[in-house]
């Protein structure tokens, strides 16, 4: 029997503009031991899905139709009938595991608590359980842990104790909405090898959402597909991500990056690669730290940057170089803390090293002032990564885009202005209709497109991209992306592409720069570096990454798995 | 007067850009009953005390001892005063004295807690913790204390009532103000400026202010609403304008001896008349926070 099935589930909100369906007739069923993962853009109605089983929908939603779990009703269901059947059958895993946990209780206490709730147990036996699940979700010495509190743990090993208190009463379905969207990749793998194992080894059904179709491959046994409220597709994850039948999957699927891997088993080329030596790729006639004769348009020269003083003082980045040159891109990428927003900051001029010098289109960013400094910056454009703090929402999007000439070319009269705003419009291809709108009208694509064309008003030789592309969801990701290769081509800026996503960045940089810890591990041409890459870290990293392909991603994660072993061996 | 202007048109409007913002704001600000009635309450007010006089003449500067001390009648509605001033009279002279330092002294503590605030938050480091010991060590003296000694030393004008009581209420507001400009600072768009080469004098200017505009506007309004309370309460102790003029406070203050000789009508007209307005500027700032709230900044 299936531990999930809802039929002809439906959810509307109603809301100050009046009624929206966000669900419309959703079926979908979940066997104990199987995981099914619901995929979809945001907006999809995927998370309301996964609320709408838990009966946890916010107070201006009403459902439709049926979901039953385990034999229960739950829509409908009278609030004390669903806290019983909440913690012990069905319980749930959320995005975040920074406010997921209450800041002020240890973990172990914050575990116990849930075993307590649901069943009579005494509050010795359950400290011992928290302990044992501790264990079990694989926290190293679990014990000691228990009498941690949250912000002693990692984001990693907080989404663990998430985990384990979701487990605490061994229910039949776990609901994982994006479990794994707020961590490292590297992380990520911990913790899909983790749910994976609990879900094997327990027969728990797994409702998997999630929008990161890399996930879905290396997770799913199942998939169904949602676009506006609707399941379009359901199947085999085999059957959905390698043999789509409906548009939009294959559309999304087309839309997603993928990592190119070097083929399975070739593996680096024997022996190791000194670094900065090129492999022979098509690229090879780019130096791979790239200091070929022309002046960099930017130069980071062993630049240090330490927040605070003395002892507590926090080393964000350490002695690092890189250079970008005229019409080249270089991708910045690193897990989070790596410095890599810093080292972007700081050859933006908005941090100032602490040691080491910048140069920005030859001149020293130190020694320049006043008007020197400002002509400097004029070159400069910026696209950063939140689509919705990019854009001052009390200006038109004529006024943002304006904004740069408003500093650099006070003289410029409102017609020739308005000119150069209708070019850069056309440039990032945004209608030219849309100049008198207010930012909040836009969607978050067309919002990242205006941020484009505001950095690219004055005709930029440098733009520095900071995730400009991670709040998007892929197939508004690919559209940006495209009209900003397509505007490097015609313009010839150079561009420092800072990103998390290595499939990204390998598609767009020509170089690469992977930063760990305030430190370069390793950097050279993109084809090097992400094929055969030179460094333990950058493997990992790469290993990591899941790719959309369920039948390759296996073969990957069973790879991962057995270097890993080999490692602690 | 200013409460009209404070609801839709708020200064320093983009006019091409928040157009359906500020309709949506509206709109807000519309659905919220009571807002919407002390809105309407503080425009009869400003009618009563301002344009009241015309339709209603009573002479407030001359003493008519043979009228003190009448109840209501029909040539005194509201009867007269110790002194023979017609209470009715009084109470739309003495209401134009409270409004104006009122709305005077919200208006100057909002533009000092403004600036102080916004240069602490945006200049940060050092100088944003001094000026803001300075706020603590004034929050921690209390006000009617400082008031007390004024009164000792001097009385002032509407003027310097104006300026001392605007004095004693910026601490506030400018803890506000300077929790709105550090968020605000680290905005993108704030970033994306400076990165380019952006003065410091635009981004506060054209971002900064611009978007705390709904939190002064809303901070003023309560602003005033104390301050119409305090010019009563200052008035009372004796602190305020000087006879013939007076304010409802000052009413208050001279008909407390007639409490006990059921002489109502000297006390319960100027004491309700302070609750309205008081009432109706915090209703008003209520209903414009809900209102500057939905533009999903």
């Amino acid at each position: 029997m299936s531990i999930l099935t809802t039929t002809d589930l439906g959810v509307a909100f109603s809301t100050e503009s009046g009624t929206v369906d966000a669900v419309r007739g959703v079926s979908l069923h979940v066997e104990p031991g199987e995981t099914l993962a619901l995929v979809g853009e945001s907006g999809s109605g995927k998370s309301t899905v996964a609320l709408a089983a838990m009966g946890l929908l916010s107070g201006n939603a009403t459902a439709r139709g049926s979901a039953v779990v385990d034999g229960h009703e739950v829509v409908g269901a009278p609030e004390t009938a669903l806290r019983r059947l909440r913690g012990s059958t069905v319980s749930m895993v959320f995005q975040e595991p920074a406010t997921a946990l209450d800041p002020l209780t240890r973990v172990g206490a914050q575990i116990a608590e849930v075993i307590r709730n649901h069943g009579d147990v005494s509050a010795s036996g359950a400290a011992a359980r928290a302990v044992d699940l501790l264990d079990r979700v694989g926290i190293p010495s679990p014990a000691a842990r228990a009498k941690a509190f949250p912000f002693q743990l990692s984001g990693g090993q907080r989404q663990r104790v998430v985990i384990a208190m979701a487990i605490a009463n061994s229910p039949k379905l776990l609901i994982a909405d994006e479990p794994t969207t707020a961590l490292d990749v590297t992380v990520q793998a911990e913790i899909l090898e983790l749910l994976r194992r609990l879900a094997a080894d327990t027969g728990t059904g797994v409702l998997l959402v999630t929008h990161n179709m890399g996930v879905v491959a290396d997770f799913a046994d199942r998939v169904a597909v949602m676009l506006q409220g609707e399941i379009v597709e359901t199947g085999g994850v085999e059957d959905v991500l390698l043999r789509p039948q409906h548009d939009y999957t294959k559309r999304l699927l087309a839309a997603v990056p993928r990592l190119a891997v070097a083929p399975a088993g070739v593996g680096a080329p024997a022996g190791p690669v000194p670094p900065g030596a090129s492999v022979g790729s098509v690229a090879s006639v780019v130096v791979p730290d790239g200091r070929h004769g022309a002046a960099p348009v930017v130069d980071l020269r062993d630049v240090s940057v330490a927040f605070g003083r003395g002892a507590r003082a926090v080393h964000a980045l350490q002695g690092i170089d890189i250079a970008v040159h005229a019409g080249e891109t270089v991708g910045l990428v690193g897990e989070s803390g790596s410095g890599k927003s810093t080292a972007a900051r700081v050859a933006l001029g908005l941090v100032k090293p602490t040691s080491g010098s910048v140069h920005l289109f030859g001149s020293d960013l130190r020694t320049a002032r006043g008007r020197d400094r400002r002509a400097l910056r004029s070159g400069i454009g910026v696209v950063l990564q939140d689509p919705v703090a990019s854009l001052d929402a009390r200006m038109s999007v004529a006024e943002c885009i304006a904004e740069p000439l408003a500093v650099h070319r006070r003289g410029l009269s409102s017609a020739d202005r308005r000119k150069r705003i209708d070019e850069v419009l056309d440039a990032v291809r945004l209608p030219r209709t849309l100049a008198s709108r207010a930012p909040r009208e836009l969607s978050g694509g067309q919002r990242q497109r205006v941020s484009l064309a505001r950095a690219l008003v004055l005709s930029p030789r440098l733009l520095v991209a900071d995730e400009p592309t991670s709040a998007l969801d892929v197939s508004v990701q690919e559209t940006v992306l495209e009209v900003l290769r397509e505007l490097q081509d015609d313009l010839g800026f150079a561009c420092l592409f800072v990103s998390h996503d290595l499939a990204v960045v390998q598609q767009f940089a020509e170089r690469v720069v992977v930063m760990r810890q305030g430190v370069i591990e390793e950097q050279g041409t993109t084809d090097t570096t992400l094929l055969h890459p030179t460094t333990d870290y950058t493997r990992r990293l790469l290993a990591a990454v899941p790719v959309p392909d369920p039948v390759l991603q296996r073969q990957r994660r069973a790879e991962r798995l057995a270097t890993l072993a080999a490692v602690d061996a | 007067m200013s409460a009209v202007q404070i609801a839709p048109e708020a200064p320093g409007t983009p006019v091409v850009v928040a157009s359906t913002g500020w309709r949506l704001a509206v709109r807000r600000f519309r659905h919220n009953t009571l807002a919407v009635i002390g809105l309407v309450v503080i425009v009869v007010i400003v009618l009563f005390c301002f344009v009241g006089p015309f339709l209603y003449p009573t002479d407030q500067t001359h003493t008519q001892l043979s009228q003190a001390n009448l109840g209501p009648s029909a040539a005194h509605w509201l009867g007269t005063d110790a002194v023979g001033h017609d209470v009715l009279g009084r109470l739309m002279y003495g209401g134009k004295v409270s409004l104006m330092v009122g709305i005077a002294a919200g208006i100057l503590a909002t533009v000092v807690g403004t600036l102080w605030g916004s240069v602490a938050g945006y200049v940060g480091g050092w100088v944003d913790a001094v000026m803001m010991r300075v706020v603590d060590a004034g929050i921690a003296i209390p006000a009617l204390f400082i008031l007390l000694v004024i009164s000792a030393i001097t009385t002032p004008g509407v003027g310097g009532l104006i300026v001392i009581l605007g004095f004693v209420s910026w601490l506030v507001p400018s803890r506000l103000i300077r929790a709105e400009t550090l968020t605000l600072k680290n905005r993108d768009y704030v970033l994306t400026l400076r990165a380019i080469g952006g003065s410091h004098a635009r981004a506060i200017g054209k971002h900064l202010l611009p978007n705390s505009v709904s939190t002064i506007v809303v901070a003023a309004t309560f602003q005033v609403a104390d301050a119409i309370l305090l010019v009563a309460y200052v008035s009372y102790l004796g602190l305020g304008v000087q006879a013939p003029a007076t304010d409802w406070g000052g009413m208050l203050s001279a008909g407390l001896t007639a409490a006990y000789s059921g002489r109502w009508w000297l006390i319960v007209p100027p004491g309700l008349a302070v609750i309205l307005v008081v009432c109706a500027f915090n209703a008003v700032g209520d209903g414009l926070r809900d209102a500057f709230d939905v533009r999903g900044r």
